[in-house]
Formats: C-alpha cells, structure tokens, sequence
C-alpha cells in the first residue's frame, strides 16, 4: 500500500465525520445577525480597536449599562493606559493622565473613614475599580427581580462569538410572538440562549428561539448623545458599547496582536534558516 | 547509561578535573555523540518537542504561581490580574494555557508514532510503560491546572472527573462517597479542593521530568527504534546525534513553535472553553459541559456506557491498554511498515480515537444521521451515543486484534539492515528511499 | 553507498561544513530569539499596572496633636507623620552643626517645621525605628541600634543616612499628599 492511498483515507475519514455534524442542543439562540460594517479588531492579525468607537462605548456604559451592571475588573486608569479609549501619549501613565483624573473624581466610590470606620463615599481615583451600582451581590439581586445583573468585565469573551452576541441582544428585542406567554419581569429576545417551550403554546415542533432576560430593551435611539456627532442610532450604541466590552475583555489584546506579527516573523525565519543548515548538514547522508 | 562506549576526551586540566569527580561534561558529550540510526523521520522529532515543551510548561507555570491566589474568592481575579496587570503576564498566561493543548497535541503523535514504528515491543518495554506513567502523569496535572482559574468549566470539570470516584459506592457502600469527601476535603468541590489541586499540579510535573529523565535512560539503553524496525546492525547504520539530530530537532521544534505561536497570539481563546469565563459558581452548572479536547476520545467512552460503574472502568481501561500493549501486540515483525494488515488496523485505530473525541465534543443525544423527529421536533436516529460505543468497541478491539493478528498475519520482507531497505530483495538506490523518507 | 562513509569520516559529528554562515545565524537566531524571551519572564516580576497605581495617598493629619505622630503606609513603607513641639524643632535646629554622618539641616528637611515627614525605615537594613529611644529625643532602631535626632537625622550607630523625607505636597489646610 502506498503512501498516497494512507493520505487518502485519512482524508475520506475526516471528511465522512464533517458530513455527519449534526447539532442540536435544547438551548436556542437565533442565528446572529452581521454587525453593520464589522467589528474592527476582529481579523486576527491586524484587527485594532477604533479608538473613537471604544470612546463612545464607555459613554453608553457609563450612561446607561453602568446604572446596574459592575465591571470589578476594570479601573479608571485602564481606560488611559495604552491602547485604551482614552490614551493620550503626551501622558503615557495612565495613573496621572487628567481625563482618567476626571473621569475618576466625578465618580463616588465606598471607603472606610480611618477615624470613625463609618461607611462614606469618596471621589473614585485612577485606581479605583468602576463604581458598583450595589454595595453588595445580594443588593444587586434584589434590585433587579432576584437576577443579579453579571458583572461585564470579561462578558466578551464569556459568550461564543462574545461581541457580535452583544450586538444582536442589544438591538435584537421584538415583541414575543403570539403563543409565548412573558413571565413577569422578563423580557424575550431570539439572541438570548435559552429555551422557552415550557411557555409556548404552539405546535412543539415550532418553539421560537431564544429566551428571556430580566433587562429590557435599552438602546433607545438618542439615549446616548456621542461628542463627536455620531448619530446614536440603536445599531450604532450596540455596536461601540460591544468594541468597549471586548476591550475591557481583553485590554491587551492589541499587544497581543503587535507582539505576536513580530513573533510569527521571527519563527518563520529562523524555521527557514535551520531548514537550510539541516539540509546542508544532513546532504552527505543517505537516509 | 548507555551500551555505547565514551569517546570524551577531557581537555583542559579543569575538565579532567570535573570528570574525575562528576563526569557531567562526558554525559552531556556522550549524549550528544550518541550514534542514532540515521533514518529517523519528522514523527521522530516529537520527543525533542516535548522535551522542550516541558520545560515551556515548567517555567511559565512556575511564573504563574508567584502571581496566582489558589483561593476560592480570589482565583479567578487573580488570573484576570496576569491577564491584565502583571507586565507581560498575558504573554505568560497565554503560553501556558495553550502549551498544555500543544503538549498533548504533540504527545498524541509521539504515541501514535511509537505504535506505527512497534516502539513499545521488546527490548523496549520499560521505554514505553515509562512514556505511559508520563502520560498519566500529564492528564493528572493538565486536569487540575485547568481547574485552577475558577471558572465555571473549572468547576464543573473538578465536580465531574472527582465523581468518577463515587461509582465505587457500586462496589462497596460508602467506599465511594469516602473517596470523593477525602479528594474535596469538603462536601463538595470548594476552595480546600482548588487549594490541594494547586499544590498537586506544582509538584506534578517535576515528577514528570523525573519520569522523563528515566524514559530518556531507558531510551539510551537499547537506543532508538527507527522506521524500518530493524536494529541497528553495524556503524554505517547511524550517525551521531549531534549535530545530525540537533539540527533536525531544532527544525521541527521552530515549525511546531509556527504552530504554538498562532494559538498564543492569534486564536488564544480557540481551544478554550467561553463558560471559564464566568467564575465559579456551584449553584449553576453550564449547559453543556466538556473536558478539554485531548480529554474528549475517553469522555465519550465514559459516556458510552450506560450504567455508571463500568463506564468508569471503561474509560480507565482505555488507557490502560496503553500499558498492556508491548505484550498484547504478538508480530515478530516491529514496523507496521512491513505489515499490510496491521497498517490497516491502525488507521482505523487513529480514526475511531479522532472520532470518539468528536463524540465526546457532542451532546450525547445528538444525531450523526438524523432519520426522523419526535412529537417535541427531537431528531431521532443515529445518535453520537451509538456512534462512541461502535468506536469504543474498535478502540478496544484494536489491541485484540494486534494479538491475533501477528500470529495469522503475512508481513512484508523486512530489510537486512537500515543501510539496505529493501522491499522484496533487490537493492534501491539511496536516493529514492530518502525521498519515501521525508514525506513520513 | 558512498554517501554513508561520510557520517563515518567525521565521528566527533565535526561536519566539514558546519562553520558556514547558515550554522552560524541558525544559532545566532535562535540564541536571540531566546534572549528576547527572557526579557518578559524577567519583567513580570516588577511590581504590577495596580501596584504602580496606588504609588501616592492622600492623608488628613489635621487630627493629629502636638507631640504625637502617625505612622501610615505608603507603597508598603510605613510613613512618619510627626507634629513635632518647639521644644524637638529647636533641639533639630540647634544641633544643625553638629557633627553627624549625613549632615543637613533640619530646614531642608521639612516644608512646615511643625510637621516631620519621614519614610520610617532606617536606612541601616530596613527595620521600622521606634520613637521616644536614644540619647537624641528622636528615634532609635530595634535592630541595630540606630539612634535618629528629632529631625530623623542619624547621630548613632551603624545607619549610614538620615531617615528618607518622601515627596510630599500639603494640599489643603490639613491634607498631605505622599508620593
């Protein structure tokens, strides 16, 4: 038997177990929708962030998405650190550039007096972590229906195909279809994965797709008026506020990509050079 | 170590000096002088790889520990903290996390080329019952690393794989319900089982380099096998190891390392899991929970098996076949080069273990060939469960197989030495055999 | 088989070809490739993003009466916050011409004579100086027996520098900020 037909084989067998992939999981989610115009950090190689689109994303969280939800990993002087929304390289610390000052000491974050041991509220610093909606998980909890909104630190890389799923649930809310009855307090969207047949009161074999969420829709269009004059359209909120969330996600991930081009380089190279010394090393021995 | 003689020669007054009170120079010289056979191809590389790997793994782990907090509360932050704060801490992380896959990925092919190429057969056996405490030792400590970020997976992965243990409370009442309390140190998975975890998975690959250190030994003994499984016969035979074998060895280490450097700059999240991403929490279990891939060909077996014990037992059995082998397999003849049927059976092997890992990647209910759909639009028809069981049944067939096999089989001719590979007598040209060579 | 009699001519592995210009780079790459790696594994020992962060406090010494002080902590070193009486401000800047191993007048140590800023670490090896030790009116050092003026200046023993003063601002009618 020769070589080839081995190489053949293989090839058939992988091509046989590709034909029968079959999913099927009880949890749905509507098939996404594209991002108008595409995210523009997502190529794997080149994609950055737009740093205008992560200046807006902070908006729309800090407007609206901050009023419940806690980001516990990110600070105020991430956003100034390189790469970040609002890096600045006349100030390349970020713990002593002014807009992440300002954008700090506009905020009251929870602090021990060291006299009293009373319970005040300060002006956040660069190195605050963002402000907690609620003092506390269970505050968050009774605040929102006995759902605690999850905290959105790394909610981008929580989800398969984390940013474009921001972007579908964020613009995705339609009136439940008729024949699904609402639970109270929840909201249907087709791009929240869940399962909602207990509730359907179709034909079996026509479940809608989706599940339900305790935060209804909030991306009315002009909630968030950008600087710059972008219009804030409902797509155009989701879409910057789902870049600043895969930011905060990955804050180095534009490191990453730099670093890992110089990288790829340097290995092909050398692969090549010690491809050469190899065959001029072994040319004498027939093997 | 080695039945090959010492050629050093110490040098300089400072050389003789050492080698007169630890003769480590001449042990690294000699290693390096190792006549090797000359016909080793790419599949060979693969030990030098690992080797490096290891060390990769051994040093960015290291690294991970001065920044990590084995802590129920903090585990998870504190991996966010690398990932965020800690210089290049995202670099160290990311090797680390996609190393481990690459260690695996890498370790499946040396395998696989030691059953090819006969390896484990006699004189080598201690060699490949050594490469399987290797292997064990590697899913022990690749398992509980991955518990290490506190993730949901995390979690879920240490709840799953420490209740393997329960299904001995089928053998004696109680024992496995011991088993399981002990491993936790707890009720249930909590932060004294991440904090003992922890402390295993630091110590565990040190005694992987031990092992290694004796596979190396064991290795050095009978020396290497090579593609035609004829040993060596006379000098012309091999060449040294340096700077042949170095040579190659640092090719393929730098080609794999193309490979390694995409998934750690490119796609460092692809071979994980979304679900890690939540931290831990033991109220909720994710939908849909799998082991890491290198896991999933014996997550299926498990699965196969309906009832809970003799799943267990199927999958551990599964690996340990591993170790039966250099007695299980029965041809005289090493290399399935020179046997037909056996090659045969072996890529059916790789098959169903590549296909029992697709199984294990997949809801158990799911179809491979859908017939039809019950009243609640389920499919109905061929499920991945029946397909894991048909290619458990192979898996495990297989080393049956191998001992009927090398007793009915006809092989091909076998060379006389690795200077003449010839297939049915007559001598080829050197070069048209190099050439077959390189594709291996 | 001629070619196999040459792996034999050269047993020591000295391959005739081995010093061309290909062997060379291929080591010399991968030696480089090597030391850049180093630099991270290096690097991530230095302190980290959040570390740097909190490299400055803020303290309200307004609470903090004549003859007393405060020791706080800043980037993990205690600081002395002393009210210092006129009686310890004229023995500093009476002794200002003394013979000392580190002199410098008490002047060019504070900002507001009444208020002593000092890291409080002797610089002998690191130990924390207590006050109200030693034959100066200031602090001595458990350790080695340090002995520090009421200007944080070293009189006795083996410290060989006066107490730090760290980089400090008055920011309001009684904040300080260090750092």
């Amino acid at each position: 038997m020769g070589r080839n037909s081995l190489i053949a084989a293989l090839a058939a067998g992988l091509a046989l177990l590709g034909l029968t992939s079959a999913a099927s999981a009880r949890t749905t989610q509507a098939e996404f929708r594209p991002v108008p115009g595409g995210f523009s950090f997502e190529t794997p190689i080149f994609g950055r962030f737009d740093q205008g689109s992560l200046q807006r994303g902070y908006k729309v969280y800090d407007e609206v998405c901050s009023a419940c939800h806690s980001m516990n990993l990110v600070y105020y002087r991430n956003l100034c650190q390189q790469n970040g929304p609002f890096f600045d390289p006349k100030h390349p610390n970020p713990n002593d550039a002014p807009i992440c000052k300002a954008i700090a000491s506009s905020k009251k974050v929870p602090d021990i007096d060291p006299d009293t041991g009373d319970v005040v509220q300060r002006a956040a610093t660069p190195a605050d972590a963002f402000r907690n909606p609620y003092p506390n998980k269970a505050a968050a909890a009774a605040g929102n229906g006995g759902a605690a909104p999850p905290d959105l630190s790394v909610m981008a890389r929580a989800r398969e195909e984390g940013p474009v799923y921001i972007y579908n649930l964020l613009t995705g809310y339609v009136p439940a279809p008729a024949g699904l009855t609402v639970p109270p307090g929840k909201y249907y969207n087709p791009w929240m994965p869940g399962d909602v047949g207990s509730y359907w009161a179709g034909a079996k074999d026509k479940v809608p797709e989706g599940g339900f969420l305790a935060m209804p829709f909030q991306l009315t269009p002009n909630r968030v008026s950008f600087d710059d004059g972008t219009p804030g359209t409902t797509q155009q909120m989701a879409k910057d506020v789902a870049t600043f969330l895969a930011w905060t996600a990955e804050p180095k991930q534009t490191e990453r990509k730099e670093a890992g081009l110089a990288v790829m380089i340097y290995l092909i190279l050398l692969s090549g050079v010690l491809y050469v010394s190899y065959r001029r090393i072994w040319k004498n021995v027939a093997h | 170590m080695s039945a090959h003689p010492s050629t050093y020669e110490p040098k300089t007054g400072i050389e003789r000096w050492l080698d007169a009170r630890l003769p480590i120079v001449r042990f690294a010289a000699d290693y390096l002088d190792l006549p090797t056979p000359k016909n080793l191809n790419y599949w060979y590389t693969f030990g030098a790889i690992l080797s490096v790997m290891l060390v990769v793994q051994i040093v960015t782990g290291v690294i991970l520990a001065m920044h990590y907090v084995p802590n129920g509360d903090m585990a998870f932050n504190s991996v966010e903290h690398i990932m965020r704060d800690v210089n290049y801490g995202w670099l160290i992380r990311y090797i680390h996390a996609n190393g481990a896959s690459m260690f695996f990925l890498a370790v499946y092919i040396h395998i696989a080329r030691g059953m090819y190429y006969g390896s484990y057969k006699a004189p080598r056996e201690v060699l490949w019952l050594l490469g399987c405490i290797i292997y064990l030792l590697m899913m022990a400590t690749a398992f509980m690393g991955y518990v290490l970020p506190w993730g949901q997976m995390s979690f879920a992965g240490a709840v799953v794989i420490t209740n393997l243990f329960s299904a001995f409370d089928q053998v004696i009442p109680g024992l496995g319900t011991a088993i399981t309390t002990w491993l936790w140190g707890g009720f249930a998975v909590g932060g004294a089982t991440l904090n003992r975890f922890f402390s295993l998975h630091y110590l565990l690959p040190f005694m992987i380099a031990g092992v290694t250190v004796l596979h190396l030994w064991a290795l050095h003994v009978p020396n290497s096998t090579n593609p035609t499984g004829v040993e060596v016969k006379s000098k012309e035979d091999t060449i040294p190891f340096h700077p042949y074998y170095t040579v190659k060895d640092g090719f393929a280490i730098m080609a794999f390392f193309v490979v390694f450097a995409w998934f750690v700059f490119f796609a460092p999240e692809a071979l994980g899991h979304v679900d890690n991403q939540v931290p831990a929490n033991p109220l909720v279990t994710p939908a849909h929970i799998v082991p890491e891939w290198y896991f999933l060909p014996f997550y299926a077996i498990l699965r196969s098996v309906p009832q809970k014990l003799f799943g267990v037992l199927a999958m551990f059995g599964a690996i340990a076949m591993l170790f039966a082998l250099p007695w299980l397999d029965t041809s005289k003849v090493r290399s399935m080069r020179y046997r037909p049927t056996a090659r045969w059976f072996f890529i059916l092997f790789i098959f169903a273990t590549i296909g029992l890992g697709w199984c294990g990647g997949k809801e158990p209910d799911d179809m491979v060939i859908t017939l039809g759909h019950t009243a609640n639009n389920d499919p109905t028809g061929f499920s991945v469960t029946w397909l894991s069981r048909i290619l458990g049944i192979y898996y495990y067939a297989y080393f049956g197989i191998l001992f009927f096999l090398g007793i009915y089989e006809k092989p091909l001719p076998v060379p006389a030495s690795i200077s003449t590979p010839v297939l049915g007598g007559s001598a080829m040209p050197a070069g048209s055999v190099a050439q077959a060579e390189k594709k291996g | 088989m001629v070619d196999t009699a040459n792996a034999e001519t050269h047993p020591g592995g000295e391959d005739p070809s081995r010093r061309d210009f290909i062997h060379i780079a291929a080591v010399t790459g991968a030696v480089g490739g090597v030391a850049a790696l180093a630099w991270p594994l290096v690097d991530q020992m230095n302190p980290s993003g959040d570390t740097l962060a909190l490299a400055s406090v803020e303290y309200d010494y307004g609470k903090v009466p004549l003859g007393q002080q405060v020791s706080i902590i800043w980037r993990g070193k205690p600081v002395f916050i002393r009210h210092r009486t006129p009686k310890e401000i004229a023995e500093a800047r009476g002794d200002d011409h003394a013979a000392m191993p580190d002199p410098q007048a008490d002047a060019a140590r504070v900002k507001n004579p009444e208020w002593l800023i000092l890291i409080g670490v002797c610089t002998h090896l690191g130990c924390v100086p207590g006050f109200g030790g030693g034959a100066y009116g200031g602090w001595l050092c458990p350790c080695h027996g340090s002995v520090y003026d009421t200007s944080g200046r070293i009189r006795q023993g083996p410290a060989p520098k006066n107490l730090a003063v760290p980089d400090y601002a008055f920011t309001g009618p009684t904040k300080v900020k260090i750092g």
